[in-house]
């Protein structure tokens, strides 16, 4: 079963097995062993330390055995601790499948009582149920489970609500099943899982619980003990004689955290969510493992210089290449449009030049990112975020995830502000006001202090636009800033960003699938499949004459520029998975043109003219109009 | 806001029924003669009569409980037997130690509990995530009772830095330096268990923001990771930090029963936990349900504060 294999995988998790185990067979075999009777009071050997003759812990108050006393109320602790928990959990279980399979008023009402229980104070709740039963183990026990019975009945009504509008719970009914057996075979073996998580991550609360009534002469009487009412005796003498305390106190935090440390792994065993491993942060920069030298910026005279990039993903021992060495150049005011489908890695790209690839699982392999001179992969944090927002500034896709959706747009645009100049706040807040009047909010004024969810999908773009000019970058990198928008607010967007950039002499790198966008804003155009770099060149000459076949099917899915109908051809087949690319070209096993040749050795990106270049050896005739 | 506010408030009414329901409910299952119960194994029969007919215990169950009801709303929660004076005013009285000691103990959970869960996220897997797992390991996993011990052992024992227990009623003397000398130890041995589940918790909303779109916006603006981890990731995470930390507010109100016990701190916990063992039962209901209903307050003021910091509910 691969429950236990990843239990066993989780070393904490197995410690408290072990712990636990140990612990479990002491309290089981604790009246075969040669034990003190654990009453046999001796007042003529009160107090003796540990490690006296006879009595390996020392002995209590009353000269009894701490030994034999601390086994015997381990027993107890843990009987009456797990009778709770599966009382709780049975009664809890039945409350919640009774709720969740009738649904209706009969849910209704009981989640209000469940709710109600809910709302009191755990432990009070416990107390008023002790005050009215009477001081004594047994109600103790109840009491416990009582107030744990809501927790219960809580999560396993969710999960009964999910299962019991299944098919195979309406097709039980169908064929005339009765409603226990429906339950009995349909519902409960698939909520058993979520009753032993819950049960693990409360048993070890549960000894605690009764411990503390116990420890408050509510629960165990004397002569009886268990380790609670042993640590509530020792009290009176914790001065004098620790020991008498230390004893079962160190019992139960060692009880309670394996079975914590064991509950912990049960959880991450049977939890889906966790067993993937996804919750990683990602660092503050994209960590880099180069092993090849570095290569020298080629771009002569460009402001933003990609050489050699390469980002692979690493997941659980796969890895995915995401960006397999793409070289790009950026001229100062100059907008270059990358090209491809989902999945091509140009978001990749994009992301890796100020190094924000989530990282885990991203890492930069490879390659050189030369802004201004300077190489910026592998650049200590402290000068990547200098140059981030200030010199090179992005867009990103949906404005609605991408602002802080609990502070004001002003608050917002203040800090990207100030994140680099120290201008007093009066004054960023004017040239906030200023920015967002220059990306065309109306009532900049007033608009300022909305939050991201007052303002509608085309005005957070514009709030996004205005963030990223808010230091006078050098150069903005857009990621598919329009593909979330309709397509009037598209347009109002794309015409925008154009006037800004030959306002203020911006170089863009602006990433899309849509040639069509690329059309009304670009001037060169490089297009990405499966990591790769396949055609670049100036926009007019790849739009009338598309070189690479990928490029041209590429084309074939939008509308031409300037009318026609928006044509959703897509094209047949799926970009190759990134983790295992074949030989030769990646666009092979879709390619119309595809020959022997194509699929062996590898396939260089070509001059094509001076300024154009491809990545197939057999490129369309050039002067062939798209299709 | 202000109407937010008050519906919160009304809204507060049935739950306070609901929990006067269950306590008179508790208290109806007490075995046998409850006006024996009530006056202890010694009472006279004749008080036992004049006990059931002026509770109305001869009465029944539905009627008792609008009876009960009544009285409680009119400030009258009978009057305990032990204690031979009325029941609001010794819980008054209690309740203000029990305050300062929850209280002090839920700003500390709050604080320390928050600020390790952010530092164990930001330095995931690294040597601080680690150790302050481990410390939270320990914090949810040791009996606060024995971790009171254990302080009164080595600090105050031992070390002779604090006071080993006790503490004047809070309504005496007001000694600032004293007070706080007295109560630093019960204080944190009563907020080390919520300390760990809020860190614990807290690790896990941080790391669910950290990979939100919008933290990735801040990295990109080039705000320093400091304000993007405290400014940006806290500040959404606190969203689902907030309704536990009123969850714990609930374990720190009733576990300080165990630290009172402890520390010997006249608080309504050792009030109620003598009044079990005496079997003075009108005692145990009125602090019961005084502090409950203390608790469903707190926890509207939780949601008012949620909704302050969330722009997104207030409307
Ligand atoms: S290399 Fe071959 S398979 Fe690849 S695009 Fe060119 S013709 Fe098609």
């Amino acid at each position: 079963m691969s429950f236990l294999r990843l239990l066993a995988r989780n070393r904490l998790a197995l410690a408290g097995l072990v712990v636990m185990a140990c612990v479990c067979l002491l309290a089981l075999v604790t009246p075969l062993l040669p034990l003190a009777a654990p009453d046999i009071t001796d007042t003529g050997n009160r107090f003796r330390p540990p490690f006296s003759e006879g009595a390996l812990l020392g002995t209590d108050h009353l000269g009894r055995d701490l030994l034999s006393r601390l086994l015997w109320g381990t027993r107890l602790s843990l009987a009456v601790g797990l009778a709770a928990a599966v009382t709780a959990a049975v009664l809890g279980a039945a409350i919640g499948i009774v709720a969740g399979f009738y649904g209706g008023r009969t849910d209704n009402l009981i989640m209000r009582g469940v709710d109600m229980l809910m709302a009191f104070p755990y432990i009070l709740l416990a107390l008023a149920i002790v005050a009215a039963l009477g001081p004594g183990l047994m109600n103790a026990l109840i009491a416990v489970a009582a107030v744990n019975i809501p927790f219960f009945a809580r999560n396993i009504r969710g999960v009964t609500v999910g299962i019991a509008h299944k098919e195979f719970v309406d097709a039980a009914r169908l064929s005339g099943m009765s409603d226990l057996r429906i339950v009995l075979t349909e519902i409960l073996p698939n909520v058993v899982p979520v009753i032993v998580i819950a049960m693990s991550t409360t048993v070890g609360w549960m000894i605690l619980e009764t411990a503390g009534l116990s420890f408050l002469g509510l629960g165990s009487q004397p002569p009886v003990a268990d380790l609670g009412s042993m640590l509530g005796e020792a009290r009176a003498a914790l001065i004098t004689s620790p020991h008498t305390s230390v004893v079962p106190g160190a019992m139960i935090l060692v009880i309670v955290m394996a079975i914590n440390l064991l509950g912990d792994g049960v959880r991450d065993a049977l939890d889906p969510r966790l067993k993937s491993g996804a919750l990683n942060r990602p660092l503050p920069a994209t960590q880099v493992a180069r092993d090849a030298p570095v290569p020298a910026a080629q771009g002569g005279a460009a402001l933003l210089s990609i050489d050699g990039l390469k980002t692979e993903f690493r997941v659980k021992g796969r890895v995915y290449r995401a960006v397999g060495g793409v070289d790009l150049d950026v001229r100062p005011g100059e907008c270059l449009g990358l090209v491809g489908e989902s999945g091509s890695g140009k978001s990749v790209t994009a992301l890796s030049v100020m190094g924000l690839v989530a990282s885990p699982p991203g890492v930069i392999t490879g390659g050189s990112v030369h802004f201004d001179g300077q190489d910026l992969i592998g650049a200590r944090y402290e000068t990547l975020r200098r140059i981030r927002g200030d010199r090179v500034a992005y867009i990103f896709q949906d404005p609605q995830a991408t602002l802080h959706p609990l502070y004001t747009i002003g608050t917002q645009l203040v800090e990207a502000i100030r994140a680099h100049h120290a201008v007093p706040r009066a004054e960023a807040r004017a040239r906030a006001v200023d920015l967002l009047g220059a990306v065309r909010i109306p009532n900049a004024a007033a608009r300022i202090d909305s939050y991201p969810h007052e303002l509608s999908g085309g005005m957070r773009q514009r709030v996004g636009i205005a963030m990223a000019l808010a230091n006078d970058p050098d150069v903005i990198i857009a990621d598919e800033p329009t593909t979330a928008l309709d397509v009037t607010v598209q347009a109002q967007i794309l015409a925008l960003l154009d006037e800004l950039r030959r306002a203020r002499g911006l170089a863009i790198l602006f990433i899309t699938h849509d040639f069509g966008v690329v059309a009304q804003l670009c001037d060169r155009v490089a297009v990405m499949y499966a990591g790769r770099i396949v055609e670049t060149g100036p926009t007019d000459a790849i739009l009338s004459r598309p070189a690479h076949p990928y490029t041209a099917r590429l084309m074939a899915c939008v509308p031409a520029p300037g009318g026609g109908r928006r044509r959703l051809a897509t094209i047949p087949g799926l970009p190759p998975s990134v983790d295992d690319l074949p030989a030769g070209c990646a666009f092979a096993g879709r390619c119309d043109l595809v020959q022997d040749t194509c699929r062996r050795g590898e396939i260089t990106l070509d001059p094509l003219t001076a300024d154009r270049a491809v990545r197939c050896p057999t490129p369309l005739r050039a002067g062939a109009p798209a299709s | 806001m202000g109407s937010y506010i008050l519906t919160r408030l009304l809204s507060a009414i049935p739950v306070l029924l609901g929990l006067s329901v269950i306590v008179f409910l508790i208290m109806a299952m007490i075995p046998g003669d409850p006006a024996t119960a009530i006056l202890g194994s010694y009472a006279t029969p004749e008080n036992v009569a004049k006990l059931n007919r002026d509770l109305g215990l001869d009465k029944p169950l539905v009627q008792r409980y609008f009876i009960w009801l009544g009285n409680m709303l009119q400030g009258d929660f009978g009057r305990s037997f032990s204690l031979n004076r009325p029941v609001l005013d010794e819980v008054a009285e209690r309740f203000g130690a029990t305050l300062v000691l929850a209280g002090t103990a839920f700003v500390i959970c709050s604080a320390l509990g928050v600020a390790a869960g952010v530092v164990s996220a930001a330095r995931q897997y690294g040597a601080a995530d680690k150790a302050i797992t481990f410390a939270v390991l320990l914090g949810i996993s040791i009996p606060s009772f024995f971790l009171g011990m254990m302080m009164i052992l080595i600090f105050a024992v031992n070390l002779r830095l604090f006071p080993v227990s006790g503490m004047w009623p809070i309504y005496g003397a007001r000694d600032a330096a004293a007070l706080l000398r007295h109560l630093t130890l019960p204080a944190l041995a009563l907020s080390v268990v919520a300390t760990g589940v809020i860190a614990r918790l807290a690790r896990s909303a941080m790391l669910e923001v950290l990979r939100q779109d919008f933290v990735r916006t801040a990295r990109a603006k080039g705000v320093h990771e400091r304000g993007v981890i405290w400014r940006h990731a806290l500040r959404a995470a606190m969203v689902s930090i907030i309704p536990v930390l009123g969850i714990q507010a609930g374990f720190v109100l009733s576990g300080a029963v165990y630290i009172e016990i402890v520390f010997q701190w006249p608080g309504v916990g050792r009030m109620l936990v003598d009044a079990i063992l005496k079997r003075d039962i009108l005692l145990v209901q009125g602090g019961v349900v005084l502090v409950a209903a203390c608790y469903v307050m707190f926890n509207i003021a939780v949601d008012v504060a949620q909704s302050l910091l969330d722009p997104r509910i207030r409307t």
